[in-house]
């Protein structure tokens, strides 16, 4: 073997072109090939530093053996939904800074002036698409049901638990993957749906399509890996006594949500496996010629599509229960009603994904029938609506920033779902479809809806998993700036699709559009203030925990379960599983002087024991996946090697559980109880100040 | 105390009992989604199954004698695993389980062997997925069924083997059960592929 077939084989079709800079060396005397190789080498040097930045910490602080049995080979529920909510901000932060990349090109892209060339605005709108369906919303909300809900059903850790981490591991490797094509590009163009034929091989052969496929596929197994997981949870681990209707409303839209992605990820998979075959096989499915037919992918894609934004907003819908009934210290105003809608949203998704393109020239009735099943789902979540807000009616209502968020929420959510409605109807959708409007549409559902949900959920939750409460004043800066910068940033674009200005435009003509665009430009960069005010938010909490610190586990007069145990609460959640009488169940406890007693019947508990199958089998699909993108076969073929090996060498493992003795249980119980019970109680007027200690004296004894 | 039909764990060892329903209620949702899969595929293959763009087409390439033999194949070996669970279910035999283990292993052997030999004789004609639509569709269904008989074999060496280390202790049955489940499911694919692939084509 020579040295060039050597390389080719080793390297496949992996070039110094792949490199960031190279158009600069290709283009020197190109102004725009500078400015954007510029970017493009920023964007992957801070991938570059971040990631050494990170080992250099590990390695100084001498942090690697922790982090290796804490958490990386960790199969505790509540470990792996920080990691998952600790990706989803990762991303969340390169998603945000696309995005005001796109807008600030768009600010200027007036007569084609803007500073992007095509392609890389195609790229950054394909990754900001992909990274905040794909690797912010999901992970974000996987992570909060993986730690709060198995904590509200009285469970000690979800079923499956080494299968939860390899759906963690799963996810981490698609989004290490689209990291990874800032380093070596280029990644698609084909946004974030990947329509071909234009994501086929005949127009596009190089690396970028394939690596939005692999990145979308190994996300899409770990989520229908995690449905699984988290639907038999709900159904087997429900602590005794909770009954379907005494859980609370987080864990049914947890349940249906589950049950959507077993159902709606496996078209995704199927949709991007067989794009892959047209790719690498010479396949015919969704090509022009021989027989292939684009509508088969636009059907498969949808079938997951649309399900998908459902899977994305009931997350949210529990959270905002949650939210109300705590903050407003009355039990949920119409909880069966609530469930009911739910699941009324859950099976609805699945018959209206035609919707996603009224106008691909199916007939005029299929397209009537499909915008009628449309409007329905308008019903059930305007039911939602009216018994949220009657949660808050006559309540001890307290603006805290879960409470901002959700407010904050239930307007814009509002307007969001009419404008919907209107888009429902196909004839006026044959006006606006592909335009700003159904990007301000989506937008006004996902950031109103799912992403702020998500950050209240990470406000209420984040005292219970860390010990102390986030800064009050940063999270309402916020907050705030979340709401103000997302009116400005998109209700600009509802003006700009009746304007007519298409989606995805890389430049335009037209001087109307210019003032719509520097208003939502100005928007963005409040997002991103209040971004910062996040991270900020973060850093004085750290430095402040003592303050802040609410051990005894209940800051907001909480009224489930996962508010009755320590904060953080201990590995097996409950020194003794909880036995539940009613809905609200720790309120019940807490007015009755049922909570904080110390029970008699003490037992051994069995954990399940670290696994590294999770890292592993990440590791390997990372790998893989890698070595499909450049052509890499024989890094391809390892990886599947040694996949497989792994997981037929953990079938033989026998020892999988380590035992806590109940002696251990009793003793750690008994010193935080003691520690808890000698705390003055909180009143909710001392929620947000330091007075706060985690103990809270119920709303109702406060009134009597 | 709750116990899993088709499965005697230890007696004595009662949260065997939970974890088997959990264990087996999680694998029955599993195949849910592996449903959805097969039943895309499916509606794919039917959506077209006009698309021979002027290339070969069911009746210039299926056999029907050895896509029956194959049948016949694959539901004989539904019918030996089933008796491989009867006998870890009754016995503690390991020689008869083996043997069970063994037949069903070579059915389904000879089931991918006749399959392969279709494969090649339609490559041979011509109907490579290449040439059209309907040609990729029935290469992504079927050996993906075939894909699937492969690995459950693989599971079915595995499990093997570990009878042979650990005896047939409730992991072992754990393990076969799902197995036997997954083997019924890839049995009933098959069915369809038959009807729908096959007659459906040529009738
Ligand atoms: C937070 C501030 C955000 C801003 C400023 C922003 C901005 C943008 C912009 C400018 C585009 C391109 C629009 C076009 O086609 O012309 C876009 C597309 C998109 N955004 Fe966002 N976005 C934000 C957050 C989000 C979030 C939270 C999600 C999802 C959870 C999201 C999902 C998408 C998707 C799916 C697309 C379509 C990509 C495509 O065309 O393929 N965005 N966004």
């Amino acid at each position: 073997m020579t040295l060039h077939q050597f390389l080719d084989t080793a390297f496949g079709r992996l070039g110094w072109d792949a490199l960031p800079f190279w158009e600069i060396v290709r283009h020197p005397h190109d102004g725009k090939a500078w400015l954007n190789g510029l970017i493009a080498s920023g964007a992957a040097s801070l991938v570059v530093f971040g990631a050494l930045a990170v080992v250099v910490m590990l390695t100084r602080r001498r942090w690697w053996r922790s982090l290796w049995s804490g958490w990386l080979t960790s199969v505790d529920h509540k470990k792996i939904g920080i990691m998952y909510v600790i990706l989803a901000l990762v991303m969340l932060a390169r998603g945000l800074v696309e995005a005001t990349f796109m807008r600030a090109h768009q600010a200027t892209a007036l007569n084609d002036t803007g500073f992007l060339t095509p392609e890389h605005f195609g790229e950054f709108f394909t990754t900001h698409g992909t990274i905040m369906i794909f690797f912010v919303a999901m992970p974000f909300l996987t992570g909060l049901i993986n730690y709060v809900m198995p904590l509200q059903i009285g469970a000690r850790d979800v079923s499956f638990p080494v299968l939860n981490s390899i759906s963690l591991g799963l996810t981490a490797a698609g989004a290490a993957l689209v990291m990874v094509s800032l380093v070596l590009m280029p990644f698609s163009t084909g946004g974030w749906s990947g329509y071909p034929p234009y994501t086929e091989r005949s127009f596009n052969p190089g690396a970028g399509p394939d690596y939005w496929i692999w990145a979308v596929t190994l996300s899409s197994l770990g989520s229908t890996l995690t449905g699984i997981n988290f639907s038999v949870t709900v159904y087997k681990e429900r602590a005794p006594g909770m009954h379907f209707f005494r859980m609370p409303l987080f864990c049914w839209t947890a349940l249906c949500t589950s049950i959507l992605m077993i159902f709606a990820m496996p078209p995704l998979t199927v949709a991007t496996a067989l794009l892959a075959l047209d790719r690498y096989a010479d396949f015919h499915f969704f090509t022009n010629d021989l027989g292939g037919n684009m509508m088969n992918y636009a059907n498969l894609f949808w079938l997951f599509g649309h399900p998908e934004v459902y899977i994305l907003i009931l997350p949210a819908f529990g959270v905002y229960s949650e939210v109300f009934t705590t903050f407003s210290g009355k039990t949920l105003y119409g909880y069966r009603a609530l469930v009911l809608a739910t699941m009324c949203i859950a099976v609805l998704s699945f018959g209206v994904w035609m919707h996603h393109f009224f106008t691909m020239g199916q007939s005029a009735e299929l397209n009537a029938v499909f915008g009628i099943s449309t409007m329905l789902i308008g019903i059930p979540t305007g039911v939602k609506i009216f018994d949220w807000m009657l949660t808050m009616y006559r309540g001890q209502v307290r603006l805290t920033v879960p409470m901002i968020y959700a407010l904050g929420f239930i307007m814009l959510f509002v307007i969001g779902g009419t404008t919907g409605i209107v888009l429902a109807n196909p004839s006026v959708d044959y006006q606006v479809h592909n335009t700003l409007f159904l990007v301000a549409h989506f937008h006004n559902m996902l950031i109103p809806g799912t992403l702020f949900g998500m950050l209240a959920g990470y406000t209420m939750w984040f005292p219970k998993a860390f010990g102390f409460r986030l800064d009050e004043i940063w999270g309402r800066r916020a907050a705030l700036g979340w709401i103000a910068g997302f009116v400005l940033a998109f209700f600009p674009l509802y003006g700009l699709g009746l304007l007519g200005m298409p989606r995805r435009l890389h430049a335009y003509v037209e001087p109307a559009y210019l003032p719509f665009t520097v208003v939502a430009l100005v928007g963005t960069l409040l997002i991103v203030a209040a971004f910062a005010c996040l991270c900020v938010q973060l850093w004085v909490s750290v430095r402040d925990r003592d303050h802040l610190s609410v051990r005894a586990g209940d800051p907001w007069d909480g009224r489930t379960l996962e508010w009755a145990t320590s904060a953080p609460p201990p590995e097996y959640n409950f020194p003794v599983v909880p036995t539940v009488e009613s809905k609200d169940p720790f309120t019940h406890e807490k007015l009755d002087g049922k909570a904080l007693q110390s029970p008699d019947d003490w037992q051994d508990i069995e954990m399940p024991r670290n696994a590294a199958l999770g890292l592993v089998l990440g590791l390997v699909g990372f790998l893989g996946c890698f070595g499909l993108v450049w052509y890499m076969w024989w890094l391809v073929v390892l990886a599947a090697l040694a996949g497989l090996g792994a997981v037929i060498a953990r079938s033989f493992t026998r020892n999988t559980t380590k035992t806590i003795s109940a002696d251990e249980v009793r003793a750690q119980y008994m010193e935080w109880l003691e520690n808890v019970r000698a705390l003055p109680l909180t009143v909710r007027s001392q929620e947000s100040s330091r007075a706060n200690n985690g103990r809270a004296m119920p709303v109702m004894k406060e009134q009597q | 105390m709750s116990r899993h039909p088709g499965l005697n764990l230890d007696a004595s060892h009662a949260p065997a009992h939970d974890q088997a329903v959990t264990l087996v209620f999680g694998f029955w949702v599993f195949m849910m989604s592996d449903v959805i899969v097969f039943g895309l595929l499916f509606a794919t293959y039917v959506a077209m199954s006009d698309a021979l763009a002027g290339g070969p087409g069911p009746h210039d390439l299926f056999e029907l004698r050895t896509v029956f033999i194959e049948t016949l194949l694959l539901l004989i070996s539904s019918l030996t695993i089933g008796m491989a669970s009867l006998s870890m279910k009754h016995e503690r035999d390991d020689a008869r389980l083996f043997i069970w283990l063994g037949l069903t292993f070579g059915l389904g052997l000879a089931f991918l062997s006749y399959e392969l030999h279709d494969f090649a004789s339609m490559v041979e004609k011509g109907g490579v997925p290449s040439r059209s639509g309907w040609l990729s569709a029935f290469w992504a269904l079927v050996p993906l069924h075939a894909l699937h008989v492969s690995a459950a074999m693989l599971w079915l060496v595995v499990i093997a083997v570990q009878v042979l280390i650990f005896g047939q202790d409730s992991e072992v049955k754990l393990g076969l059960l799902r197995l036997t489940v997954l083997w019924h499911f890839l049995d009933i694919v098959w069915i369809g592929i038959f009807t729908i692939v096959y007659l459906g084509e040529l009738g």
